[in-house]
Parts: structure tokens; C-alpha cells; sequence
């Protein structure tokens, strides 16, 4: 089987494997999702009406998706109206080309962006370095990221898998040939890398006459795109420069403001355990001697549309990008986010990244599986997304999809014969039987240490309990 | 009430103490149980791999053969959330309208630890077992089905019983159906860190409510040769002073011991 993708990258069992192996991986990971863990609880546990908000929060989204194109002519109306430009993405490869050429037409060479999942899912940076213009991310994780010619690994803490000494080093490195360099003698001081960080971005926010941003909501019946972040960077990016062009997955829309109002009280808490976010930035079109003079939305649908079309997928297009879910998520604690192979890592990436980007690579028909359909991510997801339960529907698309091969897989045999034999009791007391033999010739005080063939996958690791003399049906038979 | 049993086909096959225990404690707090014989399985297998089609017709089995009781009780918390979860997602999915109306006029699983505590309305099973036990909530159990306290409520009235409290009880063993094979270098990595909290616990026997998540963690605590044992709720809650687990029929040499308990206090 081709074990790669488009994306080179291998499929989740493989490269969650070796992220396994990584110590410091493991211990940045496991000390950071506790953190953020216990700070998510403790905020929740503040309000007694989380459960409702949860829900009002479920029924917005659900609603809005029922009627999403009438809400997409109203952002596109309102906006127009209020002096912004709107731009129609049918994919990554439109939407890159939209915002090249709108860069393009300003003369400039160079982008200051804010933190946007809709930008990198569409990989626009190395688009835009391809077409000669250098894009510089201004989120600190983002930075780090960057600097580090690194992928990011977290939905909301990008450099999650960084530790202080690690970022130390990249920044003296690579801050150089970015700009501004890193100070002499640098440690590895909090504050010190915050400092550092400052001076490196403020000489790119004074100079940046373009930015690109994406949103985290779009109000419909205003045209109003709303930025939640916590280091004032993105207010910098959507207040100097003249030109501002955000990239907005279509289903960010929220109908009105009294909607936004409960997702700013279920985001900040969900996503970095605080009461509010530091900043809230809100723009409605432009405005005459404030913020930028010319404003372009780019609507973005790149599977979105797809995903809408299916009854139990849909619901992952509730998503926030709070990332509740990847911190709660216990295979996310270990194999980390760039096993997922996509900018969606944790168990919402899970759900999203095969849905948006079909199921035609190892890594996207890997991540359905990349669970143990524990459920701790839709306990704690701010829109009652039913991960768990998208996670088995995928399941079944990706089996579907290989019933059309001529070659039955393994697995589709095995799960055959197991039909078969479940299908009826006799049939199933005559494997307990065959079973049970075997078993007992296998097996040393109880136990059996070495199973063959795929079994194995059990026995490299674990103890399997040889079968037992009796069957429970055989006993009932016998005392009943 | 017809009350009957569904084993599960996995404890059918590999750990048959535990529905004897079921029977023996069901019948000791005076209900009277069946055991269906045409039952098989539930399908979980299948439908949480993606197999959905070929779920159909356990489904269809199981619906039929459980039809006229009233209630159902199962010693395993996934089987029990897969019959009242996606049942009838199976049944409507299958275009068959009768089935779809059959799955939803069934009677009720009840996961063991619901059915005494809800139905029996008891808490205090009469149960006798001297050991320091510790309590993996199953991930089915605590987040699908919401049994709770229910199991420690039911472990506590243990006479004799020293339980222990497991540190991260909530994180999930690793198991995970198929996961456990597909994914085996995690589903591993996360049972590291499941035994290291049992150990940590200081008990001498781990207990949950379903064998499927017993067998993984159980597997990792036997390879490392911890000397923990694994016990399956139902064996705890029927043991007595008179009759510990270890009257189930001693297993023949070089055959699994059905009695782990037993084979504990027996060193």
C-alpha cells in the first residue's frame, strides 16, 4: 500500500509512531494539554449554565448551516455596502490565486499576517513566496513556527511542541534572516523570547502596507468579521496597513450579533481557559481615516459545501477552532499534531481534514481511526460536535470505498468470515470449540504470550488470555 | 419481569466467569434470568471499524432474539451503549422499515451496575471480597451510557473490600476496538500510562465493567509480571464469603485461570 500523500506525509499508525518515540515531544505535550486541560475546567466550572450555552451554541451553528447561502448574500450585500470587496473561493487553488493578484495589484512585495487556520489550509505563504512575495506571520507560536521552517502542531498553540530552549535556539538562528536579529546573548527567559519577539515584529507591523487575515465569526446582518486573539498582534495587522484581505471558510457566519454574543463566552473559555480574551477586534467594510482604506473578504468553500451535503458529517462544520478537543484527546497527548498529517490536528482534525479533503490518501483514510472513540472531545466541545460518531460514519465511508477494489483487503475478509460466523450461534460455538483447542496448546499458566499473523499486533506488546475450557453457552447448556 | 441475559459473544467465548457471576448474583438477589440461546453479538466490532453492512444482520439477530423481554442486562458497558446508540442508526440505515420499528419498540440493555442500582434499586448486593480493588471507569460506560457512581457505589457495600482510588481514572486505557491492533504503538503507550496509575494505586486487583478493556489493560499488567489481576464488576459483586470466584470449575493445567481472585489469595 502507498504509505504517503500528496502532502508526503505517512499515515497516522506510522507517523504516530515515531512522534511516540520523541521524549521531548512526549513530556512538552503532556505538561502542556494538562495545563491548558485544567485551566479549561476550571473556567467552565465557573458558569452554571455551560450546558445551555453549549446547546445554544449547537442550535446557532445547526441553524445557520440550514440557511447558509441566504446568511452568504447578506455578509456579501453588507460588506459591499460598507465599502469591502467580496471574493468567491470554490478551492484552495482559487483562493490562493484571488489573493496573490489582490497583492499583486498593491505593488507590494511583502504581507504581515495574523493567525488564520483558512490561510494555512490552503498553504497561501509558500504560495505567495512562489510568487515573490513574502508573507510574515506575527502571531509568537506562528513566529516560532516559521522561524523554525517547522509545521504547526495545535490549532490554537501552533509551537505546542516547542519548549523554551528549543525556541531559544531558533530565534538566534533564524530571526536574522527574517529581520531584525535576535539580541546578543539571549536566553531563554519568558520574557527575554517575548522581548525578543517585539522588537523582531514591530519593525514589520510599522512597515506592512498590506496584511491577510482570516476571522473567527462574520456577523451576517451587519457584514462585521470579528478576530478573537490574545497578543494585540492582530489587532496590529487589522488596524496599520492599507490593504487587509481575510480569508473566511463560509461556515464562520453567525446570523447576528445577540448570536456572537454566545460564542464569545463559550470560545475564550473552551479555547485558552480565561473568562474573556485580551482582544476582540471587529470591521465592518472600511471606514474613512481609520484602519485600512481598501478591505477584501474571500469567501472560502474548499469542501465545505461537500461536508454541509452530509447529514451526520455536517456537524463538523460547527467547529469554533477552540481546540477543547485536541487537549482532552489522549492520542493527541501522545502521537501529537503532525501525525494528522493536516493543519486540523487532534480529534477535530480527525473529522475535518477527511471531509475536506476526501479520503483518497493513506493519511486521510488513516485519521477516522486515529481514535479510540473515547469521547472525551464531544464531552468537552463548546458546540456538541458528536466527534466519536462522525468518527465511525467516516469509518464506514472509507470501508465503502474500498469495496470497489477487486482484491478484498484482509480486513474486509476477516470481518466477512466474523459476520459469518456471528450470524449464527452454532456456527460461533463451533470456532469457540476450534478456539478453545488451539488456545489451550498455546497457552503457558493462562496466558499466551505470541500470537501469528496480525494478531501479533496484539502479543508484541500485551499478554492475550488463552480461551477458557468452557464457553459460557456450553456451561449454560450444561447446568440449565 | 422476563429479564435476559446478553453475555456479549466476546465474554461467551474468552472470560465465561463473568456471566456466571452475572447469573449467580442476578439469581441471588431473586430475579430470575435467561439466557437466549440464539443470541450472538451485537456488533460493535463491525460497526465501530466501518463495517457497517455486514452489522445489519447481527443487528436483525439481536432484535429478534431480545424481542419479548422486558429487560436486557449485559455485563459490558460498550456492548450495552452500542445496542441503545446505533441500533437504530444500523436498523434505519438497512432501508428495512419493520426493522427500523423493531429496533426502536426493543426492550432496554442495561449495562450490570444500571440494572442493580436503577431496576433492583440495590446497592449492597450482599457481597463478601477481602482485597484492595481499584475502579477503571470504561470510557462506554462513563461517557455513552453515564453509569457514574453507580459501580463505586456498588463496590463500596463490598463487605471486606479495601477500594483504592485509581489517579486519572478517567483517561481512556488505549483499548479502543480495532484501534488496539490499527494503532497499536499508542493504544500501547497510553496503557503504559493507565498501569503506571494502577500501580500507583497500590491494589492488588483491577476491576471495571467491561472484560474488552480488562483484557488490554490486563494484558500489559500480565506481560510486565506485576502480579495485578484483572476482575470483572459482576465477579466482585457475586463473590461471598461462602462462594468466592474461586468456585468456578479449576481451569486444567496450562488452561487460562478463571479465577484470577482466587489464584491471589491462593500465593
Amino acid at each position: 500500500m502507498n504509505d504517503t500523500t500528496f502532502l508526503g506525509m505517512p499515515a497516522f499508525p506510522s507517523a504516530a509512531k515515531s512522534a511516540l518515540d520523541n521524549a521531548q515531544l512526549r513530556r512538552n505535550l503532556a505538561h502542556a494539554t494538562d495545563t491548558i486541560r485544567g485551566k479549561r475546567a476550571h473556567a467552565v466550572g465557573e458558569l452554571d449554565d455551560w450546558e445551555e450555552l453549549r446547546e445554544a451554541g449547537r442550535a446557532i451553528k445547526e441553524r445557520t448551516l440550514r440557511h447558509l447561502d441566504r446568511y452568504l448574500i447578506q455578509v456579501e450585500e453588507r460588506v459591499t455596502a460598507a465599502g469591502g470587496h467580496v471574493h468567491w473561493a470554490r478551492d484552495a487553488e482559487e483562493a490562493r490565486r484571488i489573493v496573490i493578484d489582490l497583492v499583486q495589484a498593491t505593488g507590494e512585495r511583502e504581507v504581515v499576517k495574523v493567525k488564520s487556520m483558512a490561510t494555512q489550509e490552503i498553504g497561501l505563504n509558500e504560495a505567495l513566496a512562489d510568487a515573490g512575495i513574502s508573507a510574515y506571520e506575527t502571531d509568537l507560536a506562528e513566529l516560532i513556527v516559521q522561524l523554525g521552517q517547522d509545521h504547526p502542531s495545535h490549532i490554537l498553540v501552533p509551537a505546542i511542541h516547542r519548549n523554551r530552549a528549543e525556541i531559544r535556539d531558533i530565534f538566534v538562528r533564524a530571526m536574522g534572516d527574517y529581520g531584525t536579529a535576535a539580541p546578543a546573548g539571549l536566553s531563554d527567559d519568558p520574557h527575554a523570547l517575548a522581548e525578543a519577539a517585539r522588537r523582531h515584529l514591530r519593525e514589520k507591523f510599522l512597515r506592512a502596507k498590506v496584511a491577510v487575515s482570516g476571522a473567527n465569526f462574520l456577523v451576517a446582518e451587519t457584514g462585521t468579521a470579528v478576530v478573537v486573539e490574545s497578543e494585540g498582534n492582530g489587532r496590529m495587522c487589522l488596524t496599520l496597513p492599507d490593504t487587509l484581505i481575510s480569508v473566511v471558510g463560509i461556515e464562520k457566519v453567525v446570523p447576528t450579533w445577540r448570536d456572537l454574543e454566545v460564542f464569545l463566552q463559550l470560545l475564550p473559555r473552551s479555547s485558552t481557559g480565561e473568562r474573556m480574551n485580551p482582544y476582540t477586534s471587529t470591521w465592518t467594510g472600511t471606514a474613512a481615516d481609520d484602519g485600512p482604506s481598501t478591505f477584501h473578504l474571500v469567501l472560502l468553500d474548499a469542501g465545505r459545501t461537500d461536508t454541509l451535503a452530509d447529514p451526520i458529517g455536517r456537524q463538523a462544520l460547527n467547529c469554533i477552532r477552540c481546540s477543547a478537543c485536541l487537549n482532552v484527546c489522549p492520542v493527541y497527548e501522545r502521537a501529537g499534531g503532525h501525525a494528522y498529517g493536516s493543519v486540523y490536528p487532534g480529534p477535530i482534525g480527525a473529522i475535518l481534514t477527511p471531509q475536506l479533503r476526501g479520503t483518497t490518501s493513506a493519511v486521510d483514510r488513516s485519521l477516522p481511526y486515529a481514535s479510540t472513540l473515547c469521547g472525551a472531545c464531544y464531552e468537552v466541545c463548546p458546540v456538541k460536535i458528536n466527534i466519536p460518531e462522525v468518527l465511525v460514519h467516516l469509518r464506514a465511508r472509507v470501508v465503502d470505498d474500498s469495496r470497489r477494489r477487486r482484491i478484498p483487503t484482509p480486513e474486509k475478509l476477516a470481518m466477512s468470515a466474523a459476520r459469518w460466523v456471528l450470524s449464527h450461534p452454532s456456527r460461533l460455538a463451533a470456532v469457540q470449540r476450534a478456539g478453545s483447542a488451539a488456545g489451550r496448546l498455546a497457552g503457558r499458566r493462562g496466558r499466551i504470550s505470541r500470537l501469528p499473523g496480525p494478531l501479533s499486533a496484539w502479543t508484541e506488546t500485551r499478554d492475550a488470555p488463552a480461551p477458557p475450557t468452557e464457553t459460557f453457552r456450553a456451561w449454560w447448556r450444561r447446568n440449565r | 419481569m422476563r429479564i435476559a441475559l446478553f453475555i456479549t459473544c466476546f465474554n461467551d467465548t474468552l472470560f465465561p466467569a463473568t456471566g456466571r457471576a452475572t447469573v449467580r448474583l442476578l439469581e441471588r438477589l431473586g430475579c430470575e434470568v435467561e439466557f437466549p440461546q440464539e443470541q450472538t453479538c451485537c456488533g460493535q466490532m463491525h460497526f465501530n471499524t466501518g463495517y457497517q453492512r455486514e452489522c445489519e444482520p447481527l443487528v436483525r439477530r439481536f432484535t429478534e432474539v431480545f424481542a419479548d423481554y422486558d429487560a436486557v442486562v449485559t455485563p459490558s458497558g460498550s456492548c450495552a451503549a452500542m445496542v441503545r446508540e446505533y441500533h437504530g442508526r444500523v436498523a434505519e440505515l438497512s432501508g428495512d422499515a419493520r426493522l427500523s420499528a423493531a429496533a426502536q419498540s426493543a426492550p432496554k440493555v442495561y449495562e450490570l451496575s444500571e440494572f442493580l442500582v436503577d431496576v433492583l434499586g440495590v446497592t449492597d448486593v450482599g457481597a463478601y471480597f477481602p482485597h484492595r480493588v481499584t475502579y477503571h471507569p470504561t470510557c462506554h460506560s462513563l461517557r455513552m451510557l453515564g453509569v457514574g457512581e453507580r459501580p463505586l457505589a456498588l463496590l463500596r457495600a463490598v463487605r471486606g473490600i479495601d477500594l483504592v482510588e485509581l489517579p486519572a481514572a478517567d483517561q481512556c486505557c488505549g483499548f479502543g476496538g480495532t484501534f488496539a491492533m490499527k494503532n497499536a504503538d499508542t493504544s500501547v503507550a497510553m496503557c503504559a500510562d493507565k498501569v503506571a496509575h494502577v500501580l500507583q494505586s497500590g491494589a492488588e486487583v483491577l476491576c471495571a465493567g467491561d472484560n474488552s478493556c480488562l483484557m488490554h489493560i490486563g494484558g500489559v499488567l500480565s506481560r510486565l509480571r506485576t502480579g495485578v489481576r484483572t476482575l470483572h464488576l459482576a465477579e466482585i459483586l457475586a463473590s461471598t464469603e461462602e462462594q468466592p470466584p474461586a468456585d468456578a470449575p479449576p481451569p486444567p493445567s496450562g488452561s487460562r485461570c478463571t479465577t484470577p481472585a482466587a489464584e491471589v489469595k491462593s500465593r
